[in-house]
This record gives structure tokens, C-alpha cells and sequence, in this order.
């Protein structure tokens, strides 16, 4: 059998390795999933770890890198990321080299973006000094002085009681504000400067760029006439307050004005150019940086995690070598062998590293070898609880089982292609998908569960014809088994007789319509029952006793699988005193159920008949299954056959028992069920009590203690063994703790609620979970009502006009059917019907046979943590 | 004797698979899965045939239709072969 029916075996092992052949024997071992090493200094702070130095340097080299990353995405450079396998760490030399590489570029670049700065900053300057002059110009040009000079004279006669002695000399002064400050300035100064002081504005076309945001702002120039020198210090208060930049160097005359215009225009023309030239250098040393920088980071974080595994180790005290323990699956420890040989000739160093097996009592942890198939479905049984430590693993049949019962409540042809079809696009477009690197979640799950989409798909399109259901409508491929069985005179006295409101309907009764002799329909529902009126009754009595019939069919199978555990950690008191009650308990009551479900699906029809000696008068006879397991329990008194003496039929005669012994038969059945209990509860405890007292009494001979110098553990040691006895000494495995190692610890009364609560869930829940099975029925009947629902509230309402409208009437109304379908019945219910069947899982079939008390086995390899890192990547 | 004809034909089928199907896995290190995988498939869909097939073998009630549809249906389908009144 292959690895996946059961964890692999781990054995603990020890390493010594020469201390400078150890880092390159950490990197050839990251190279594979092969070894999961134990933190050998746990209670060390990470301050004062051995290589706490390294790993800041390579912590401080992955900000740098993180740094020229930002850059180079700002600058929307495309960065190509190779998926490549090559998992070689530099040496150290290359490493060295890396670190002065990734310096002088971080400062560099940030060099750069300080010159850019202060260089745009200037631009900003010059553009304004440029808009300035300009404006200024237009507002002499035009005329303004005048206009301005009058109005300010105006202003001054008007003031009565205010008298100035010699009038002050106009001036001017001019400035730059931004646009959306300009109309609270203007009257802030107005009132400020008791309306003497004049403003006049004008927007400047291009909008500037504000080098400390990088926004866009739009300024305007202004140009403020006031009197005197007084009211100019009250404006530069002012401007200073709207942050507003006066221009006090403007010249006064318009060919002064001129000159500076062209001078300034030279240095913004200079300007350009070097802003240009230093923008494309810096564009070139980016564009370098980028082609190599995925794989200095790739190469920083292996060399990062080898420093943090090498902190596990611990130094040997005469300091030469490193001693490390670690976890290694049974079957790759040659090939962590021949891995460290590998790394030790690379070395050049001539001692051999060594490489021992430990025994521990821990218990190991749980590596299953998965593919890329496999590990979806061992990823939804390690959801619920990774397994105990090489028990039965029941993610192989997971695979098929999880689809089908899935199919169960989503029984529909169509919308079961729909999911084939999803599922196969993106299995066929894996390779694409994945190199894509796409980071969103949802997409992230639904591309992960791939290959359960497309099993799911195709379970449901099986299902789909079993219940004969494709969007609400039946298929008749092999022909109906039912036909007419009414008189053509009396079905159009029934049809002439019927009104709108009441349409006249007639029940097929079952031995004059359905052709015995042919037999049911071939494959699935007759499709007849998709007309009938009366359908659900027919489907509701199939898909119940579907369920349940699975239902214990897989309770057995988990049953079963608890039996390959306890044969495989040869447990033969399990055996005897868990399995085969649980077996009898489960037969004696719900096997014999299913049974009896056949029987009479087999031998009990609608005409009158003899079964199994007893007159059978008709359907109204036929045996109630559910009170008739009720009776079984209650010993009630039934009757024997269903008619009396003389022929006179007994009242309620589909209470008594259908065949000879009966009553006898279903008397022992239940006897023996109630038996089984108390085995179950006491019959292991009783066991333990009595080997617990058996090794008491040995114990008091050949008793020693051992100090362990280095680990400083105390071990008492009987038989001269050096290990602790288990309850079962039967056991050699290395850790066999699953259920049975802790018992020895356990006083009585433990062991009894222990051993109580077990039993209580398996007998309470063979009932509950055969009920809990009940959902595959409920849910596919919700799953069948919305289709028909869907069909015939949208779809079928589209086809009530002809010709052209009908046609755009059809093309609107399917896209409403296409989007309803999809969206509802395909991903809700689809989740839904998941959800479910993963519960069925997770409690009904696992609560029989799975204990998922252990913890995963989480190797150290670079492929795993380089995935992770660049998960928090953007 | 129709009776038996879709009963033997599907698990004949089923069986051939079931039992053929694990002996032309190609060898390699998933031939046990897909062994699993094979005849757990059989045994389910084969269960789940049945139980549908048995159901319908003795059906105690019948269906109940428009009078409307009965007519088509007699039509369509053709009668029983011995006709009755209510």
C-alpha cells in the first residue's frame, strides 16, 4: 500500500557536524523537504542566540532591498520574477560582495531622489520668478496704473477726518498665492488696509508641481498698489499668513523687466535639461537594479533562514562542532546522508559528518507525502486535525467519497457540467494560472481546490442522471415503464367536465399503469414523475432511505478503518472489547434496518400476494419500517401476518411482522446490541486495571534511577531497559501514544470517563449520525425545489410570445436564467452542499475511526520559505 | 425477464471496472490511490444505482397527473395493454 493510507515513519535523529562545514550543510539540506530540525535553545532569548549579528546584517540587507524595490516600482519599471528551482546559496565571498553592492545603491538612490528634490524645488522657484514677470508686465500693459491710481484717489477723498499730510508715493508689490487662497486675501487686505491698498490677480496657465507632495497646484500672481511704507509692512504680515510668496526684486521698469524674463527663461531652459539627464540616469541605474533584484532577495532570505536553523544547534563545549536534532522521515535518511556528504566535500573538509538515530519518547510528527492531486484532499482531512502519528489516514478514499456525497445533494445534470467545465478550465490552464502569480484570495481558493471542482462535477452529472433531473427537466432515453391505463371515453368525460380553476387530474394506480414485466426504468427516475403532481411523495420515500442506506454503509467502512488501527499497533484487547461490539451494535440495529429497507422494497407491490407464508391482501399491508423499529425495541406484542384466521384483515396490519420468527429474530438482535454496551464500557478498563496490577508487582524487583549529565533528566529504569514501561509492554514502537501510552499515567477513575464518553458517542451517535445522514435527502430536495422554481418563474415564462419578440423576449429572460443559475444554484448551493458534505466527513465518518491528535511534520526547505516570504510580498 | 437485463448489464459494468480497472494502473508511486480510487468508484455508483433501481421495482404508489397530460401521454407513449375506468 502506498504512503498516503498512513503517515510515514519518522525516526529522531542526531547530527554532528565540523562547525565550518556547518553552514553549507544546512544549505544542501534546505535544498529538499527532508529534515525538520528541533529548537535545541528554546529557553534562549533571540538576542543572545548565537548568530544574532549575522542575521540583523541580512535583516538590514533585505530593508535595503525592500527600499530599492519601492523605487524602482515608483518609477513603474516591470520587474520579471523567474520561478526557478536552483536553490544554491552564495558563498560567502558573493555575499560579502552583495552587501557593499546593495550600499552603494541605497545610497545612490537616495542621492538621487535628494538631487531631484531640491532640483524641482528650484524649478518650481524659477517657473514662479518666470509667471511673475510676465503678469506684472500685463498689468502695466493694460492700463491698470491708471485705473488703480484713480480709484486709490477716490478712496482717499471719501475719508473725511482723516487727514495725511503730504501723500506717500504709490507703490507696488507683487507676489504669487495659491488659487483657491486668493479671494480671502483679497478681503482680508481690503479690510486690513481700511480699502487703500488695491489687488489685482491673474491665474498662471500651467499648473505647478509641489515637489514635497507632488500634487499639482494651480497658483496665481498678484499685484498689490498701496500707499507708504506703513501699510507694506501690514501686507507682508498678511502675505505671510496666506502663505503667500512676495517678489521684492521685481524691477520697476518694463525693460528691466524684460532682461530678467529672458535670463530666466535660459536657466529654466539649463534646468530642464539636467533635471532630464538625471532622471534618465537614475531611470538606468533602477532598470539595472531590477533585472537582478529578485534574485538577491531570493538569495538574502536562503542565506537568512540557514542563520536562524544554524541558531537551533548548540555548541559543543569544547567548541569545534555542532550537534543538532532533528525529525527525518525512515525512507529519505540515506538521502540526508549522502546531502551532508555532498556539503562537507564542497567544504573541502575531511571529517565525515555523522549522522546518528536517537530513541525519544516523544511522539513524532505527521509527514504524508502528497502530490499536487493528492494534497487538496489530505489538506480538508488535516483541517479538522492532523493525524496521531501513523494511524489510518482517510484522505485516500476522501478523494472519491467527498465528491460522491457531495453529488448527493447536488444532484443536477446541468448544473453538474457547469461545474465539470469550471473545474476543467482550471486544470488545463494550471501551468498559465500559476505562472501568473495571481494574489487574489478568492481566486487563490477556488484555483486551489481545482481538482475537487472537477470530481465534484463529474460525481454530479453521474447523480444528474440518476434522478433523471437536468435543470428542472427529465430525460425519457430508455422508455418510461408507465403508461395509461385509462379508457379514452372516461379521460375526455374527466376533461370536458373541468373547469380553469380546477384542472381535472387522475392517479395512476400502479398495477394497471406501470408494465411489471418490463421493470423499472433502466438507468435513474422514470420520467414520468417529473409530470406528476404527486412527485415529491416518490422522490422524498427514495432519497430517505438513499441516505440512509449510504449513511450506514459508510459508519461500517469507518468502523472498519478503526480496525486496521488497532490490528496494525497490535492492540488485541481493542479488538475484542471495541471493535466487534461496535460492529454488532451497528448490524444488530441499523445493517438489519437496511435490510429490511430491501426486503421490502423486493417483495411487498400493490397486488394481493403470499409472502413468505403470510397473506398479503395490498399496499395498505405493506410493513411501516420506522414504527416497526420502534416496536423492535419496545418488545412489543405484534401479530404474525397481516389477515386473520377467516381472511378478515387485522387493523393495522402494517404493524405485523411480515415474516415467520420475527418477533424471535428482532428479540435476539436487540439482546445482543444491549450487551454489546457494557462491553464496550467496561471490558478495557477492567484489562488495564489488570496489567496495571501485574506491573506493580514486577516493578517492586530491578528498580535503578540514571542521571543523564547533558540533558539533566532523571529515568527510573526497570529490566535494566532504558525505558519507561508502557501499560501494554507488548508495544516496541518507537511512540505509540496514540490512545494507549497515556493510560499508565491514568488513575481508575479516568480511565473509566475516558472509556464512558467513548462509549456514550458511539451509541448515541449511531443514532443521530444515521439521522445526520438525512441532510443528502434535505438538501438535494432544496437543490431540486429552486431549479424547478427557477424554471419555471423565469425561464418558462419566455416562451409565451412568437415570432421576433419572442425571440428578444427569450434572449433577455436567459440572461437572467444564465446569471440566477450560476450565481444561486451553482456557487451557492455548490458551497453549500460542500459545506455539508464536509461535515458528514468531519463528524459521522471520522468520530468512528480518527483520533487527529498530531501535529504536522514542517521541514526546513527553501522552496517552503522562500513561498512564504514572497506571500507578503506585494 | 426484463427485469434483469439493466440489472446484470450495470453491474457487469461496474464490475469490470472494479475488479479490471486496478489491474491497468501503469506502475508508479500513485498505482495504489488510483487503485482505491477506481474501485471505490465502482462500489459507490454502483450502490447508488441500485438503491434507485430497487426503489422503482415495486412502486407502491403511482403518479398523479392532469388529465390534459394523460391524454398526450396516451398519445405519445401509447396504453396499457388492459385498459380500466376509474
Amino acid at each position: 500500500m502506498g504512503s498516503l493510507y498512513r503517515s510515514e515513519e519518522m525516526r529522531f535523529c542526531q547530527m554532528i557536524v565540523e562547525k565550518d562545514a556547518a553552514f553549507n550543510c544546512v544549505a544542501e539540506i534546505g535544498k529538499r523537504p527532508y529534515v525538520q530540525f528541533k529548537d535545541l535553545n528554546a529557553d534562549v532569548n533571540s538576542f543572545q542566540r548565537m548568530f544574532v549579528r549575522d542575521i540583523r546584517r541580512f535583516a538590514e540587507m533585505e530593508r535595503k532591498l525592500r527600499f530599492l524595490e519601492e523605487q524602482i516600482k515608483k518609477e513603474k519599471i516591470t520587474i520579471h520574477s523567474v520561478i526557478d528551482k536552483n536553490y544554491d546559496a552564495m558563498s560567502h565571498h558573493d555575499i560579502n560582495q552583495l552587501e557593499t553592492t546593495l550600499a552603494d545603491l541605497e545610497r545612490d538612490v537616495m542621492n538621487m531622489n535628494e538631487t531631484e528634490y531640491q532640483m524641482k524645488k528650484n524649478f518650481l522657484d524659477l517657473k514662479e520668478w518666470e509667471a511673475v514677470l510676465e503678469k506684472t508686465d500685463l498689468f502695466f500693459q493694460g492700463g491698470i496704473d491708471d485705473e488703480a491710481l484713480q480709484e486709490i484717489d477716490q478712496a482717499n477723498e471719501n475719508e473725511t477726518g482723516i487727514s495725511r499730510g503730504d501723500k506717500d508715493p504709490m507703490s507696488f508689490s507683487v507676489g504669487v498665492i495659491r488659487t483657491d487662497r486668493i479671494n480671502a486675501f483679497e478681503r482680508v487686505l481690503w479690510r486690513a488696509t481700511h480699502r487703500t491698498a488695491f489687488l489685482r490677480h491673474s491665474p498662471i496657465e500651467d499648473e505647478l508641481e509641489d515637489p514635497d507632495t507632488g500634487d499639482k497646484v494651480s497658483k496665481c500672481v498678484f499685484i498689490i498698489f498701496h500707499n507708504g511704507e506703513r501699510l507694506k509692512n501690514i501686507i507682508i504680515k498678511i502675505c505671510d499668513g496666506f502663505k503667500a510668496k512676495l517678489y521684492p526684486k521685481c524691477p520697476k521698469t518694463s525693460k528691466d523687466r524684460h532682461a530678467a524674463a529672458i535670463q530666466v527663461r535660459t536657466q529654466i531652459t539649463d534646468l530642464r535639461t539636467v533635471m532630464a539627464q538625471t532622471h534618465e540616469h537614475s531611470f538606468k541605474v533602477l532598470n539595472a537594479t531590477a533585472a537582478n533584484i529578485r534574485a538577491w532577495t531570493k538569495q538574502v532570505r536562503i542565506h537568512k533562514s540557514i542563520y536562524n536553523t544554524m541558531n537551533y544547534f548548540t555548541f559543543d563545549g569544547i567548541g569545534k562542532f555542532f550537534v543538532a536534532e532533528c525529525w527525518i522521515p525512515l525512507r529519505d535518511i540515506d538521502n540526508v546522508r549522502k546531502a551532508l556528504e555532498v556539503a562537507v566535500e564542497k567544504n573541502g573538509s575531511t571529517v565525515k559528518p555523522v549522522l546518528n538515530v536517537l530513541h525519544t519518547d516523544e511522539e513524532p510528527p505527521t509527514y504524508n507525502r502528497t502530490n499536487k492531486f493528492t494534497a487538496v484532499f489530505q489538506g480538508i482531512v488535516d483541517s479538522y486535525g492532523i493525524a496521531s502519528y501513523l494511524e489510518v489516514n482517510p484522505a485516500p478514499y476522501t478523494i472519491i467519497t467527498f465528491p460522491f456525497i457531495f453529488a448527493c445533494m447536488f444532484g443536477d445534470f446541468g448544473h453538474g457540467v457547469l461545474m465539470f467545465l469550471c473545474g476543467l478550465y482550471l486544470v488545463l490552464r494550471e501551468k498559465n494560472l500559476i505562472s501568473r502569480q495571481i494574489k487574489d484570495e478568492i481566486f487563490g481558493m477556488f484555483f486551489g481546490g481545482r481538482y475537487i471542482i472537477l470530481l465534484m462535477g463529474l460525481f454530479s452529472i453521474h447523480a444528474g442522471f440518476l434522478y433523471n433531473d437536468g435543470f428542472a427537466k427529465s430525460f425519457n432515453v430508455f422508455t418510461s415503464s408507465w403508461r395509461n391505463p385509462y379508457n379514452h371515453s372516461f379521460l375526455l368525460e374527466m376533461e370536458n367536465s373541468s373547469s380553469p380553476g380546477k384542472e381535472a387530474q387522475l392517479t395512476f394506480a400502479p398495477e394497471d399503469a406501470f408494465m411489471h414485466s418490463d421493470g423499472p426504468y433502466a438507468f435513474g427516475m422514470d420520467p414520468i414523475w417529473n409530470i406528476a403532481e404527486n412527485r415529491l411523495n416518490f422522490f422524498n420515500s427514495m432519497k430517505m432511505k438513499l441516505s440512509v442506506i449510504l449513511g450506514i454503509t459508510q459508519m461500517t467502512f469507518g468502523v472498519f478503518l478503526s480496525l486496521q488501527n488497532y490490528r496494525f499497533f497490535k492492540s488485541k484487547i481493542d479488538i475484542y472489547t471495541v471493535f466487534i461490539p461496535q460492529l454488532l451494535f451497528l448490524s444488530c440495529i441499523f445493517i438489519y434496518l437496511c435490510l429490511q429497507i430491501v426486503m421490502k422494497w423486493i417483495f411487498f407491490w400493490t397486488v394481493p400476494d403470499t409472502i413468505f407464508g403470510f397473506r398479503y391482501p395490498g399496499s395498505h399491508c405493506a410493513p411501516s419500517l420506522l414504527i416497526g423499529l420502534i416496536n423492535m425495541f419496545m418488545f412489543k406484542e405484534r401479530p404474525a401476518g397481516f389477515v386473520n384466521a377467516n381472511n378478515t384483515q387485522i387493523d393495522q396490519c402494517y404493524l405485523s411482522q411480515w415474516y415467520p420468527g420475527q418477533s424471535l429474530i428482532e428479540a435476539i438482535l436487540v439482546i445482543i446490541a444491549v450487551i454489546c454496551i457494557p462491553i464496550m464500557l467496561f471490558g478495557k478498563p477492567m484489562y488495564i486495571l489488570r496489567e496495571q496490577r501485574k506491573q506493580k508487582k514486577a516493578v517492586g524487583d530491578n528498580m535503578s534511577v540514571r542521571i543523564n549529565m547533558h540533558t539533566d533528566e532523571t529515568e527510573v529504569i526497570n529490566n535494566g531497559n532504558g525505558v519507561r514501561t508502557d501499560a501494554h509492554p507488548e508495544n516496541e514502537k518507537a511512540a505509540t501514544s496514540a490512545g494507549h501510552g497515556g493510560h499508565q499515567d491514568e488513575t481508575f477513575g479516568d480511565i473509566m470517563v475516558h472509556q464512558s464518553i467513548h462509549t456514550i458517542e458511539y451509541v448515541l451517535g449511531c443514532v443521530s449520525h444515521t439521522a445526520s445522514y438525512l441532510r443528502l435527502w434535505a438538501l438535494s430536495l432544496a437543490h431540486a425545489q429552486l431549479s424547478e422554481v427557477l424554471w419555471h418563474m423565469v425561464l418558462g415564462n419566455a416562451f409565451g410570445s412568437d415570432g421576433i419578440l419572442g425571440v428578444i423576449i427569450l434572449y433577455f429572460i436567459f440572461f437572467f436564467f444564465a446569471v440566477l443559475t450560476f450565481s444561486i444554484l451553482v456557487l451557492m448551493e455548490g458551497l453549500s452542499a460542500f459545506l455539508h458534505a464536509l461535515r458528514l466527513h468531519w463528524v459521522e465518518f471520522q468520530s468512528k475511526f480518527y483520533l487527529g491528535l498530531g501535529y504536522p511534520f514542517v521541514p526546513f526547505s527553501f522552496n517552503q520559505i522562500l513561498t512564504e516570504a514572497s506571500a507578503t510580498d506585494t | 425477464m426484463s427485469v434483469w437485463i439493466p440489472l446484470v448489464a450495470v453491474t457487469a459494468f461496474w464490475l469490470i471496472i472494479g475488479i479490471g480497472g486496478p489491474l491497468l494502473v501503469p506502475r508508479g508511486p500513485n498505482k495504489g490511490i488510483i487503485q482505491t480510487m477506481i474501485v471505490l468508484t465502482a462500489v459507490c455508483c454502483h450502490l447508488f444505482w441500485i438503491v434507485v433501481y430497487l426503489h422503482q421495482l415495486n412502486p407502491l404508489i403511482g403518479p398523479q397527473i392532469p388529465v390534459r397530460t394523460i391524454l398526450w401521454l396516451s398519445e405519445k407513449w401509447g396504453d396499457a395493454p388492459s385498459l380500466v375506468d376509474k
